[in-house]
């Protein structure tokens, strides 16, 4: 008897470690293949980074490192939705992220909020992703925000180019839409009206009529809210006209080869990224630039981290996440979520953290965060500044 | 200036409508049948051409050449696959089977060529010149000329040459056509292969203006087909101006309305035109002889 009661505490006393060295694992459903592979795989790299950080210095709850496990949405909120629940229920993931395709996260936010299990936004911009409604709310983010970009471009309209009645030309889909109640809600907070709305088709050849219009109707700015391809017809519909006014606009034109398609003119669009790695870089930049450097043999400077908000949002979503786990002490994912909102203050990539996670706030990424972009030949460089 | 740059915008849309429903016209008058995916036509065109162009650095004209040559060749496929074997049981099958063939190329070009859209400049045809107070490229007044310089062609091949009878008497019997010495097959697939060339004369003048990708001609070929029932598709003048009627009236109505209009008043106006003159605005009731 004693003898297997011996054998039962050694039994024990060897499991212990062992459960303790279990990983957690974290979730990420993204696109992986298709037009949006390139910003999965940014997605990929920044959590991986901060996984590989993370676990180098033992990982948390005492000794857990994180184990990152994908899987491809190809951009369908049906495929993203087949690809939650596996990893919520086969995998048994602790935190799901996910990836740029507002659609394909508003599929999934449903399920994680009856899962209760927590999850995370890298990119995807829609307001209601974390205004769903739902109470308790699971949804976190770290990335831009419709309402919030819409707010931050009449501020930089305002302020960059003294701009007074600005035109908008907007894509004609939910996109545009949301942006359009989010402009007319920020002009309307000013008590200012824009000076006409436009809509275009993603199939539109020429724009010059409907930027006409915005031309007589007096508008000395344009808000661009478009895709790469629908942004580039505009700037070469502006450049027909002769017309050059400053071209304030959404991050649609940072998802593709947009100088080679808007042509010289493309660099007269100054449009929101929440980081960039070119410039003087913070101590965080520069260790994260350099481990994307050691990691991945592509990666030779700030240029080659591309698309580079969804490198640096999915860096401090996941350096945020491991915090909250921490905070929470299990990976349990009510605890988690509480743990979100015990974050006091951390010094990330994209901005000092303070407070990121409130019960009313979810999203961490706010208006002075943002930072105006330009292309300059085939990067995206902070306006203003010389490659 | 809203009237004019209307116009002018109007006009170089109008002829890509008027070239790709040029298409649909030569084959109706030889076969009395269509290739309802000539969008995938003009899309290959723009594609071929920007392959040879851009990825190969090859000259344009050379690659422009090359490109309407294998457009040549996929009208004749077209007619191979997607419509005679139909057409010779009796079929209107042919209908669907262009539409499919149609999306078969769309994918096809998705998976080779990749789903990012491409931008084709040309040197030539970039910059703009002021014209009554508006921006216009070089390209916007070459679209309509080459557009009309087409149509013209078309027509006077048609009514002044052999060649030209030759087709028109396939259409009208082509068993007396058979019986004259005409190789009516040949006919039919020549009718074929000078549609796609036209749908991709129209997608290599667009590209330039436009970007290149999988699906550019989708809408275009919906519109073209709207085109050619308007102008009546028995005419190659009146599909020709009613592709310049189309293009004018939908850059008008978004200058002048704007753009929430535009598709309600264009089609609309498509249906109006129909109902007064249901063989199109220039087009002639076909008589059958019994």
């Amino acid at each position: 008897m004693a003898g297997l009661r011996t054998l039962l505490v050694l039994a024990l006393a060897l499991s212990a470690p062992a459960l303790a060295q279990e990983p957690i694992k974290i979730g990420l459903v993204t696109a992986l293949s298709g037009q949006s592979a390139r910003a999965g795989e940014a997605i990929t790299r920044g959590v991986a980074i901060a996984i590989d950080e993370l676990n180098a210095k033992g990982g948390v709850l005492k000794g857990r490192k994180f184990e990152l496990v994908r899987r491809d949405d190809e951009a369908t909120p049906a495929k993203g939705v087949i690809a939650a629940r596996e990893l919520l229920f086969k995998e048994k993931v602790a935190v799901l992220f996910g990836g740029l395709d507002t659609p394909v996260s508003l599929a999934i936010v449903p399920i994680v909020n009856q899962e209760k299990i927590p999850f995370m936004g890298p990119w995807a911009a829609g307001t209601p992703i974390t205004k769903n409604g739902a109470n308790p709310n699971y949804v976190f983010r770290v990335s831009a925000v419709d309402e919030i970009v819409n707010r931050a471009m009449l501020q930089y309209a305002q302020k960059t180019f003294n701009a007074k009645n600005c035109g908008m030309i907007l894509v004609n889909n939910p996109w545009g839409e949301s942006n359009e109640k989010g402009l007319m809600a920020a002009l309307g907070a000013k008590g200012l009206k824009p000076a006409g709305i436009e809509k275009f088709e993603m199939n539109d050849v020429d724009v010059v009529p409907h930027l006409t219009r915005l031309k007589a109707a007096g508008s000395d700015c344009l808000f661009l809210v478009g895709n790469v391809g629908p942004s580039a017809q505009v700037v070469k519909s502006l450049d027909r006209m002769g017309w050059k006014p400053p071209i304030v606009s959404h991050w649609g034109p940072a998802g593709g080869r947009f100088t080679e398609l808007a042509g010289p003119s493309a660099k007269e669009v100054h449009f929101i990224q929440t980081y960039s790695f070119f410039g003087k870089q913070s101590p965080v930049g520069e260790k994260v630039l350099k481990a994307l450097m050691a990691k991945y043999p592509d990666i030779k400077g700030p240029g080659d981290v591309t698309p580079a908000v969804g490198v640096a949002n999915a860096y401090d979503a996941m350096m945020l996440t491991a915090l909250a786990i921490e905070n929470a002490g299990s990976t349990s994912g009510p605890a988690i979520r509480e743990g979100y909102y015990k974050i006091a203050q951390y010094q990330g990539l994209i901005k000092n953290y303070a407070k990121p996670f409130t019960p009313d706030n979810h999203d961490a990424v706010n208006e002075n965060d943002y930072v105006w972009t330009q292309f300059i030949d085939n990067q995206i460089l902070p306006v203003g500044m010389k490659k | 200036m809203l009237i004019t740059s209307a116009l002018i915008s109007g006009l170089g849309l109008g002829s890509m409508y008027g070239l790709l429903a040029l298409g649909f016209y030569v084959t109706y008058a030889v076969s009395s049948t269509v290739n309802f995916a000539q969008g995938s036509s003009m899309m290959l065109g723009a594609v071929f051409a920007y392959t040879f162009a851009v990825t190969l650095g090859w000259p344009f004209w050379s690659a422009a050449m090359l490109a309407l040559a294998l457009c040549a060749l996929y009208g004749v496929i077209v007619e191979w696959i997607a419509v005679r074997p139909f057409v010779r049981r009796g079929s209107n099958a042919w209908l669907m089977a262009t539409v499919a063939l149609g999306i078969v190329a769309d994918n096809l070009v998705l998976f080779t060529f990749g789903k990012e859209p491409r931008g084709f400049v040309l040197p030539w045809a970039t910059g703009s010149t002021q014209v009554l107070g508006v921006g216009v490229s070089p390209l916007q007044a070459v679209i309509p000329a080459i557009g009309l310089g087409l149509a013209a062609a078309m027509h006077l091949v048609s009514r002044r040459t052999r060649l030209g009878s030759a087709l028109l008497a396939v259409v009208q019997n082509p068993d007396a056509a058979r019986l004259v010495g005409i190789n009516v097959p040949v006919a039919i697939s020549a009718a074929f292969a000078v549609s796609t060339v036209f749908a991709g004369a129209a997608g290599i003048l667009i590209a330039p203006l436009f970007n290149v990708h999988s699906d550019m001609g989708t809408v275009f070929g919906l519109k073209a087909f709207a085109v050619a029932i308007l102008g009546g598709i028995t005419s190659a003048w009146g599909v020709m101006l009613a592709g310049l009627l189309f293009g004018v009236v939908e850059a008008l109505t978004t200058s002048l309305l704007g753009s929430a209009y535009t598709q309600i008043v264009t089609f609309s106006l498509v249906i109006v035109a129909l109902a007064i003159a249901p063989n199109g605005i220039f087009g002639r009731a076909a008589v059958k002889k019994v």
